[in-house]
């Protein structure tokens, strides 16, 4: 047992570090570390800094533009980088679909659509979820049905986040009705959003912000070539996308950078002249929450040093809980940290600079709306609900 | 003991659910909370001609002089339809401390409008480094002649922007966080030298940042004692504590019956949602956390006029902190149990718990009131 990292781990976090100090914008690194709303520019901008540096896709093999990192220094700089303020990735193109078009996707659809997503270029959204398909994906109604050489496509997907800033869609519809099980009558397609018969309608969470969608289809005409892989194998390729959700879903780096911030602010708020953070109450929260996050922290590594006795998916499935329920909790802190300065709504604190006199003090405006959209962390990428049932068949239960 | 409701508080509650099942559905909240002002005058003059404002106020002014458990019922039914009307700040915290500690001129000046609908009030209690000690007063009154000169800054003042007068907490004594020297003073809103900035909080209803620069006051302005306003401070915000569970009361029952509803009628895998064990065990929590909060919240308003301030301090704190647990339970519970549409502002279940959210936070949170209630 040796808990310390190798000397080249070291200098390789060294070099991520220093990289993103001298290379991240500081108004893009002001708005993550304040929880502001980034814009689309924000996040092509910053892709385009790690492509030419050859970092865009840390998790590609060589052959296809990656960096030929070991497991570990992918880990390594993920975290560094949400640590230090840089945009998470937009994971819709270049970590879930990319894994799919590496394993499936013909010549020519890596050849055009993989240099394209790794700049950002293409920016992808998932068509997968639906009013009546959630939890149960598989019961999925949206059809494509083959005419001539052309899929026409009919349906409506749901929670098709990005979609106001994205280019092309990676869809599921049915395409064998009359299949056995459900499951083995779907196809995955990937095509631009800018084709007739598309409309997206924003839906508004309760931060009062546009992250998500729903998206109409009506009768979209795509080429026959747009499908990927075999007919009616959609399925078995969502699985190994949602996979990969799973895995990114624990946002350990994300989860530190956010308990530093709120270690920072319960300094700075008093109670009764005492700074919070020293209130026991208070501190021992804090402290219980930075030991679930130390737990989770070795987990992963443990996880992606393959020593774990479970099956690498089920370390996935743990992790998604274990993450997303960290990151609630910080929220929540965060929230209690600030006290009645939480209260008011400042939709302009999301925004840009902040307020010009805000009504508290300026870390105070975000917490809130950050509070409430992080409710969704347990609900995405397979409730934590799901989650549950998946282990616990593991388990052979 | 007798925990079931009076002849007059059934009209009451059938009187207020009726009205926000007539006039203050979903998307009329909307409408009203997108307005300029973010509140309805037709609704406040309807509130009036029901006799809702004046239900505690002295008959001679123009109430009906009941007690706090008649408005307790009004509040349960303000809590299910999430009225956003400034009713706390106004008839229970502002009319509820004129009417104990008003001299009767100051009784005469406000208390019928108040009933009328006439007269909105706010208590400026609250200041930007105060976070929820009630004796953290920066602002100062100096006596100057026949007035009193304040200057200071109040915020998140509950209804402030709503309000046509302020009752201000400032010092005429003393340092910063002592006790005794802080004083009530009533403040017209549009009296020289105040200045006010409305905005909404995260649950769609009002407050204000609130300055006063040199803001002179006649003596009569002076309400209750010189030196002696703590304690009136607290009682008003007690009130607005037991208020506020109670109409937690109603925001957390209408969010169970629509997640059980949900639960019964999402069908995934072939069947309701609620067939599945895990979501029925935790739809039960959720229950049984309505179950507790409602006893705390009979409690609290028991204890609003207990003649015993440490007394009353602690059921009222008690109330406070399991109302701010069992919100925590129902609210992110009945996300949880939603999925996805539990996220979206077009559905009202997040519109629930964002006012869970908020009484949590209003007048001290779980931390707070457990410290007090050690302390009482």
């Amino acid at each position: 047992m040796d808990l310390t990292y190798p000397d080249e781990a070291k200098s390789f976090a060294d070099e991520v570090r220093a990289f993103v100090r001298e290379k991240l914008p500081h108004a893009i690194r002001d708005k993550v570390m304040n929880g502001r709303e980034l814009e689309r520019d924000d996040n092509v901008a910053w892709q385009r800094i790690l492509h030419a540096r050859g970092w865009a896709t840390p998790a590609w093999p060589a052959e296809y533009g990656g960096p030929g990192w070991t497991t570990l220094q992918r880990h390594m700089f993920a975290e560094i980088l949400s640590e230090e303020g840089a945009p998470a990735f937009i994971p819709f193109g270049q970590e879930m679909l990319a894994p799919v078009l590496f394993a499936v996707g013909s010549r020519e659809q890596q050849q055009h659509f993989l240099p394209r997503i790794a700049t950002l270029e293409y920016w992808f959204c998932q068509g997968f979820s639906e009013p009546g398909a959630g939890s149960d994906l598989a019961s999925l109604k949206t059809r494509a049905v083959l005419e001539g050489d052309q899929w026409v496509i009919n349906g409506q997907k749901m929670w098709t986040s990005t979609a106001q800033n994205g280019t092309h869609i990676f869809l599921l519809a049915r395409t064998d009705p009359a299949a056995p099980k459900p499951q083995m009558g779907i196809s995955m397609f990937i095509f631009p959003l800018a084709v007739p018969g598309i409309t997206v309608r924003p839906i508004i969470t309760m931060d009062g912000e546009h992250h998500t969608n729903e998206v109409f289809f009506e009768d979209v005409r795509v080429p026959k070539d747009a499908i990927i892989g075999e007919p009616n194998k959609g399925w078995d390729y969502a699985k190994l996308l949602l996979g990969h959700e799973r895995t990114t879903i624990a946002r350990v780096g994300q989860s530190k950078r956010q308990l530093k911030r709120l270690k920072k602010i319960a300094g700075e708020e008093m109670v009764d002249g005492v700074p919070l953070l020293e209130t026991p109450s208070f501190r021992d929260k804090v402290a219980a929450l930075e030991i679930e996050l130390m737990s989770l922290d070795l987990s992963v590594l443990r996880m992606i040093a393959g020593e774990g006795k479970n099956a690498p998916g089920n370390e996935a499935n743990m992790v998604k809980i274990k993450g997303s329920e960290i990151q609630q909790r910080v929220t929540e802190l965060l929230v209690e940290a600030v006290g009645p300065a939480a209260l008011p709504y400042d939709r302009a604190a999301m925004h840009g600079a902040g307020s010009e006199d805000p009504i508290g003090p300026d870390y105070a405006g975000t917490l809130a709306a950050s509070y409430f959209m992080t409710r969704v962390v347990t609900i995405y990428g397979g409730s934590n609900e799901i989650q549950r049932n998946i282990l616990a068949k593991s388990l052979g239960l | 003991m007798d925990f079931a409701l009076t002849e007059t508080q059934h009209l009451l509650q059938d009187t207020a659910n009726r009205l926000v099942r007539e006039r203050y559905g979903f998307e009329e909240r909307k409408k009203i909370l997108a307005s300029p002002a973010g509140s309805s005058p037709e609704l406040w003059a309807s509130f009036a001609e029901l006799g809702l404002l004046g239900i505690e106020i002295a008959e001679r002014f123009g109430g009906s002089e009941g007690g706090f458990h008649d408005l307790a019922v009004v509040l349960d039914a303000f809590g299910r339809g999430l009225v956003a009307e400034p009713f706390v700040p106004t008839v229970v915290m502002g009319a509820g401390l004129i009417s104990r500690a008003g001299s009767e001129a100051q009784k005469a000046a406000i208390l019928p409008g108040v009933a009328a609908g006439t007269l909105k009030l706010a208590l400026a209690y609250g200041e930007r480094r105060s976070r929820y000690s009630l004796n953290h007063v920066e602002t100062t009154a100096k006596a100057d002649g026949d007035f009193y000169v304040i200057d200071g800054q109040k915020s998140v003042v509950l209804g402030g922007d709503a309000a046509d007068q302020l009752i201000v907490s400032a010092r005429t004594a003393g340092k910063a966080t002592d006790p005794d020297g802080i004083s009530l003073f009533l403040v017209e809103r549009g009296a020289a030298g105040v200045a006010i900035r409305g905005y909404p909080t995260v649950d769609g209803t009002r407050a204000a940042e609130v300055t006063l620069t040199g803001v002179r006051v006649a003596k009569t302005a002076l309400l209750g004692s010189e030196d002696q306003g703590l304690g009136l401070v607290d009682y008003a915000v007690d009130r607005g504590i037991a208020a506020m569970c109670n109409e937690a009361l109603g925001v957390m029952a209408a969010l169970n019956e629509l997640t059980l509803e949900y639960l019964k009628t999402r069908v995934q895998f072939g069947r309701p949602i609620g067939k599945f064990q895990v979501l029925q065990h935790r739809m039960v929590d959720m229950e049984m956390a309505l179950e507790q909060a409602k006893s705390m919240a009979i409690l609290a308003a028991a204890h609003v006029k207990d003649g015993d301030p440490r007394s009353r301090a602690k059921a009222i704190s008690a109330a406070k902190v399991q109302i701010g647990k069992s919100g925590q339970v129902v609210g992110r519970g009945a996300i949880q149990l939603h999925g996805g549409i539990g996220m979206t502002e077009e559905y009202i279940a997040a519109h629930f718990f964002k006012r869970l959210t908020a009484i949590e936070i209003c007048f001290g949170d779980i931390d707070h009131h457990l410290a007090r209630f050690a302390r009482s």
